[in-house]
This record gives structure tokens, sequence and C-alpha cells, in this order.
């Protein structure tokens, strides 16, 4: 209602951030797996081709994959070893998804094409984007959309804003705060390279004050290496990391409804995004690894690991000392919008930014009540909708009227689920809602 | 492994809210008022509540069985209407009475439309509303019911009409001053004086009326309580009591326009109880910003209305009963302004 602070956005809630499991404890680097699966789709977009058959032999860095379309990456080999099947595995989205299993030989061997290129600022934007590209890079925050699309605005989109995500609003994960403290000159050069390909003048990184060690380090590199680039400390609330409520609470730009950051000259990127851009422009390293906070009461020693992407969950869960004997849920990614795994066999994927176990008791579903209308839900959607009268027009399949409320507005944060006292998950039934809009939608057309 | 994991859909986590919660908080604000019922109007209050309450439990548990729903009594709503409605009559009223009210509010103003949350209007005041239409003179009169170290009245020159009911007589009398004798002129110009200076019996509640309306202290302290733990907002009571003030300002008193005494309308005839626990319930008031605002000021608009052109001295409980019925029409026109929308949604 415009009397938000300057500083932030309006509506939001604030879970207890939950953080101090993992904040305080440095990225380990997660021993090799003997075996990796790496499934084809591990961002959105179309799925991408194999290029390889059960056999070849494949270094660390080697493409298995290429992408099909302009929304679509390759993805690459992790470890150096046998192509063993490509079949359907489980993927942590759900479902079973065409993946490339390898099975490693210990050795670690690199594809020799990748290595330091002193003068990778004078390459052509083009050039970057490629590389980028090729690297497989998707956005590493957990939406995993394809970096170079976003890097690719139409001509007569000019962005003239970089925002550099550090919120990590989500409670329980430390992923990229560790990787700001420990990380923060390749984020920082990941950030030079994203804004002269994007020919863009300024560069902003919005860093929630519950980080303030992170807060602290960016603006002491960010001298030392003399760039041009601003730090804004933004007050802690939930869900600041979502793209319109950054670009809101950092430049004060509002995103039209059914529009994009590059509408308003923005564009956003995870800090992890950028320090596997440096990776890859710099260096021509594909993304082959991630930093996964593992965490929570039902794992026995909370860890910030670096994984290689396609590492199975069991073998991440064997490092940080074990499921604890009453877990009961396991979530990729945080708890408002991570997703519930339903197996030990899944594996690390691009956009796995934590795992976070619930013991049993943290698990329970509360069994729903009736709606007292007491809007609170209405009074912490960010996007300024009326989540208790869509979820009302779903039950009641009135899809028409949840459309005339803005349904397809909803960025399906669970504000609204975290705050209800009746327990009713309004952002299940909203998606629900989305999902039936849009497929009447298309028969329309 | 074999361990079965839960799966379900985000948000994992929740705040530690649950309706059954915010009906026990509020229940709990009550209290030092229910106390101060029973301090000043004796023990016979403390019976019409319980009356009340067992009443209206009994109801909600009777009628959710004969309509093979749930039976949902424990999670407070029941208790809290039950112990409004109480609030809504006299400490002197026949024990049935309390009895009949809450049956009426829990049954017909709740339970018939669906329970909890479906309710159109507030039950407790639909269980008051339909005891005032049905026994009138023990709704109105309080002369039965004197405060302990107070009159009726609030002051000594006139006992058993209530402060606003005095005020409604004297103003008549003032301003039709040629129709009365002088000796009932002056006495009028007397009591409104008395009434205007006794704001303390006011504020602590030694005064007559419905026996948890009349302690203004005792009420604000539960609703401090219920504002902090943000169980209700200051949207509805301001505007309301807002709209109140100004208008009784303008209206209200007895020497012309301009002349009304504020505090003495804020603190009478059961508004502050009214705006700050009855003009909230969450079910029956709108759940947007701008509609709550406007739902005050309607509620306030109606009340002085009532006080100073209507049958009754007080106006409070049908004022937010109409509202209660425009509150869907309120939503409907505020809907909140969607995020980089347009002006008008």
């Amino acid at each position: 209602m415009g009397l938000f602070s300057a500083r932030s956005f309006s509506g939001g809630v604030h879970p207890s951030d939950s953080k101090s499991l993992t904040n305080k404890k440095p990225i380990e680097k997660l021993p090799l797996p003997a075996r990796v699966i790496i499934p084809l789709q591990q961002h959105i977009g179309a799925p991408s081709k194999s290029i390889v058959e059960k056999g070849t032999q494949v270094r660390v860095g080697d493409p298995l994959s290429e992408s099909a379309g302009f929304v679509s990456v390759p993805v690459h080999a992790t470890i150096s070893g046998t192509v063993g099947k490509i079949e359907k595995r489980p993927h942590p989205l759900g479902l079973n998804s065409l993946s490339v299993v390898i099975d490693g030989d210990g050795e670690d061997t690199w594809n020799p094409d990748i290595g330091y290129q002193k003068d990778y600022l004078e390459l052509d934007p083009k050039e970057m984007i490629d590389r980028i590209r090729n690297a497989g890079l998707a956005g590493m925050g957990g939406a995993t959309f394809p970096t170079h699309v976003k890097l690719s605005p139409p001509a007569d989109k000019p962005i003239d804003t970089l925002i550099l995500n550090g919120v990590e609003c989500e409670p329980y994960l430390t992923s990229d705060h560790r990787l700001m403290l420990e990380e923060p000159k390749k984020i920082l050069l990941g950030m030079q390279i994203i804004l002269r390909i994007l020919n863009a003048k300024v560069g902003a990184i919005g860093i929630e004050n519950n980080k303030p060690d992170a807060i602290e380090t960016f603006r002491r590199v960010i001298s030392e290496l003399n760039l041009p680039f601003k730090v804004f400390s933004l007050h802690v609330k939930y869900p600041q990391g979502a793209e319109k409520q950054l670009i809101k609470a950092v430049v004060d730009r509002t995103v039209p409804a059914g529009k994009l950051p590059m509408d308003v000259g923005a564009v956003v990127q995870n800090v992890g995004t950028a320090a596997a851009v440096y990776d890859a422009v710099a260096y021509k390293r594909p993304l082959v690894e991630r930093v996964v906070t593992v965490t929570g009461n039902g794992i026995n020693e909370p860890k910030n690991v670096l994984a290689r992407i396609g590492t199975s969950y069991s073998d991440v869960f064997e490092y940080c000392g074990g499921l604890c004997e009453d877990v009961g849920k396991i979530i990729m990614g945080g708890p408002m919008m991570g997703l519930a795994q339903s197996s030990l066999d899944v594996p690390v994927i691009k956009g796995t930014s934590g795992l976070l176990l619930l013991n049993e008791k943290e698990s329970r579903r509360r069994q729903e009540t009736t709606c007292i209308s007491c809007a609170r839900c209405i009074d912490v959607c960010p996007m300024g909708l009326m989540p208790k009268m869509l979820g009302a027009f779903v039950k009641h399949n009135q899809f028409d009227d949840a459309q005339a409320y803005h349904v397809l507005d909803c960025i399906e944060c669970g504000s609204c689920s975290y705050v209800c006292p009746a327990y009713i998950n309004l952002v299940h039934l909203i998606r629900f809602g989305k999902s039936e809009v849009i497929k009447k939608r298309k028969k329309a057309s | 492994m074999d361990k079965k994991f839960i799966i379900s859909s985000s948000p994992h986590i929740a705040d530690h809210e649950s309706v059954t919660k915010i009906m026990y908080s509020v229940t709990a604000s009550l209290i030092p008022a229910g106390i101060a019922a029973v301090y000043f109007f004796g023990l016979r209050a403390l019976w019409v509540m319980l009356i009340s309450i067992a009443s209206a439990i009994i109801g909600e548990a009777l009628a959710q069985k004969i309509m093979k729903r749930p039976v949902t009594i424990s999670d407070g709503s029941a208790l809290l209407t039950g112990l409004l409605l109480a609030f809504n009559v006299s400490a002197d009223v026949p024990l049935w009475m309390p009895a009949v009210g809450s049956l009426f509010a829990i049954i017909v103003g709740k339970q018939v439309f669906g329970g909890l949350g479906y309710n159109p209007m507030n039950p407790a005041l639909l269980g008051r509303a339909f005891l005032l239409a049905s026994w009138p003179t023990h709704m109105t009169v309080f002369s039965g019911a004197v405060p302990r170290g107070g009159t009726v009245s609030g002051i000594d020159i006139i006992t058993g009409a209530t402060p606003l009911n005095v005020l409604k007589q004297s103003k008549e009398i003032l301003t039709h001053a040629s129709e009365y004798s002088i000796t009932q002129v002056t006495q009028a110009h007397d009591a409104v004086g008395k009434l205007y200076d006794s704001f303390g019996h006011l504020f602590t509640g030694q005064v007559g009326g419905c026996l948890g309306e009349t302690s203004v202290i005792a009420l604000l302290l539960g609703a401090a309580f219920l504002m902090y733990k943000r169980y209700i907002g200051w949207k509805i009571p301001f505007s309301y009591i807002g709209t109140v003030a100004l208008l009784s300002w303008v209206f209200g008193g007895t020497e012309g326009l301009f002349s009304g005494n504020i505090i003495f309308h804020i603190f009478s005839g059961g508004l502050i109880l009214g705006a700050f626990f009855m003009a909230t319930d969450m079910v029956t008031s709108p759940v947007t910003f701008k509609g709550r605002i406007y739902f005050g000021i309607g509620c306030g608009i109606i009340t002085v209305v009532i006080r100073q052109i209507g049958g009754y001295p007080e106006g409070v409980s049908y004022s937010i009963l109409l509202m209660n019925l425009l509150t869907p029409v309120l939503d409907r026109w505020t809907k909140p302004k969607v995020f980089g929308g347009d002006k008008k949604s």
C-alpha cells in the first residue's frame, strides 16, 4: 500500500530463517561419486538430445548432448569414465526422465580444452553468449531458465541494469551465502562479463541483511577490483528473491503484470549463475558441479557441499553423516518452494540449491478447516492477489472467475499457504487453477 | 533403503497460527471486561455469561449432530459467540434469555448457513437483534442492574436510564425547550453538564448497560492485546470510531451543530465493544484494505444516524449487522491492485 520501506516490496512473510545450521560451514568438496546420473533435461525448455551412446568414453566437461532449439542447453559429463545406460530414471522434478548414466574410472580426467584465457574480456559478446550456452548454463537459483536466453533480449528492449540476486530468501539454504563468502571475485568477474554482454550501465547486487558478512565481503572486493557495482542491503523478507520483487526492492521499478524484467530494462541473475558465467567465458568450463546445502533436522551432519551434477542423493547424504532415524521428508530446494522427493536414487541437478531433510514431526500436515476470511493471505500476497478467493474458485471449478481474479499472476511463492490459520494449501489450489486456465486458453486458440 | 518419504506440495513449513488459537485468543481478550462485569453487576453477570456460553456450545453440537456434520465445538468459535452474546444483554435479564439468544445465534445465525466461515452476519449480534425484537423491555430497560459504586446513568441526579438515553431525552427537551416546563429544561441542562463530567464512570464501567459493554478500560486492554497479536487490525475500529467521533461532534450536541462531546459518544453505548470485537469479526467483515475502511465508515454513519434520529439510543449492533450484509459487495469493489497491474482490476 505504498507504506513499505524503500528497500523492500509490499506483502511477504517472515519465516524463521533456520540458516544457522549451515551458514558458518565452509563449502566441502564431495568425494567423486562412482557413478553419476545426468538427466538430459535440467532446464526449462526443450530437453537436449543425447550425442553419446553406451560405451562412449568421456572426460569431465565433454558434452553428452546438444541443445534442441533456442530455449535449451546441453548437459556434460561430470566425471570421467564410460557411458553406461541411457534410460529413463527418476527425476527431481517428478516422473522419470531420459538420463545418461556414467560409470566413473576414478581418474577425474578433464577435457583439455578447458583452461584460462587471459583476454576473455576482449571476446565478442556473441562469442561470450555461445560459450555460456555451450557450457550448459541454466539459472542456478532453482528456476533453471537457460542463461543465454535471458542474456539475449530483443533489440527493442535495451537493458540498463543488471541485478545480481544474492538474497537467498528461502529459509535453511546457505549455498549462495557460502559462495558469496568464498568466491566473491568469481561472482563479480562473472557479473562484469554479463554487464558487457548486455551493454548495461548499472550493476547492482541485492543481499538481505541477515548476511552482513557477505555484504561486507562484496563491498570490500568491489573496491579492490575497482568495479562500478553497488551492493544493496535489503530487509529480510520472503519472497524477496523473486525477480519482480527484487527489482522493486533494489531499483524501485515495477514490472507490469504479464511482462518480463526486460520490459523495465532489467535482468536478474543469481550469484551462482554469475560465478558459472565466469567459468564458462574465461575457462570454457561447462557447468559440472554446484554448491548444495544439505540441511535440516533429518540429516546427521548438515553441510554445504560442492557436488558434481548427477551425484545421487544417497551419495550426498552418506557424506553428511547419513539420514536421521526419524527423517520424514526430503525436499529439493527450500521449504517454501522446494519439491518433496520420493527416492534417494535421484541425482543432484543444475537447479539443486539445497537438499532439506525434515523429520517426521516437521513433515506432518495439519487437517484443513474452513476459511474464516481472516485475510492474512491477502495481506501477505506479494503480487496483490486474493488467494482466499482464488482457492475458493478453484475448489468449485470456477476457472473463469479465477482468471478474472488474476490467477495467472501468481508466482507460487507459497506465502498464502504459509500464513493460513485454516491450513488450506492455497498455492496448491492456485497452481492447479493456473494449469486449468492455461489449458483452456490453449484449447481456445 | 525401504524408507517411505512423505510427498506433499510446497510450502513445507507454516507459521504457528490456527483458527482455534485465534478464537481462544479473542475469548481471552474479553476476560478483563468479563471480570469488570462481575465486579460491577455482581455474580448474576457470571451466571448470564456461563448460561450463554453453555447454550452456544450445546446448540452448536446439537445442530451439527442433526445436520450430520463433524462436531467442531472445540474450535472455540461457539464459546466466543456465547460470550459475546452475554456481553450484549443486561445482567438482570431472566436467565432463559441468554440461553434463547445463544441458541438463535448459533443455529439460525451460523449453522443454518453452513457453520463457521459461512455465516453472513455476526451470530452474536443476530442473537441480540432477535432478543431485542422479541423482548424489547428486557433488552432496553437497565434500571435493574445498578453498577457497584455508581448509577445506571453514571450521574447522581438521574437513575434508571443509561447515559446515551439520558442524553437523548435531554436533547429532545433542550431542542424543543418551548414545549417543556422551565424545571424540565433546567434539569435537562444540568443532566447534560453532569454527563459530560462523568467520563471517569464511563471509563471504568460504573454505568448501566449491557454487561460487557460498559467498562471501556477493560475492553481497551483486551483490544490492545488483540492488536498486538495482529488478530485485529486498526482499519475497522479506527475508521469506525473516527467516523462516530466526527459525526457526533457535528450532530451529537445539545447546542446545535459542532457542539457534540466526542469522548462521551465514543465511550458510551457499546461502541468500544462493537468497534474492536464485533465489527472486526473476520468472517463477516471485508478482507481488503479499502473494504475495511469503508466498512468502518459505514458502521460509523449508521450508528450516528440511529443514535441521533432513530428510535434507539444505541446504534452499534444494527449498524454492524447492516454493514455485514454489504461485506461481499465491498470486497468486490475494493479488490487490491495486482502487482504491476492497471489501477482498476
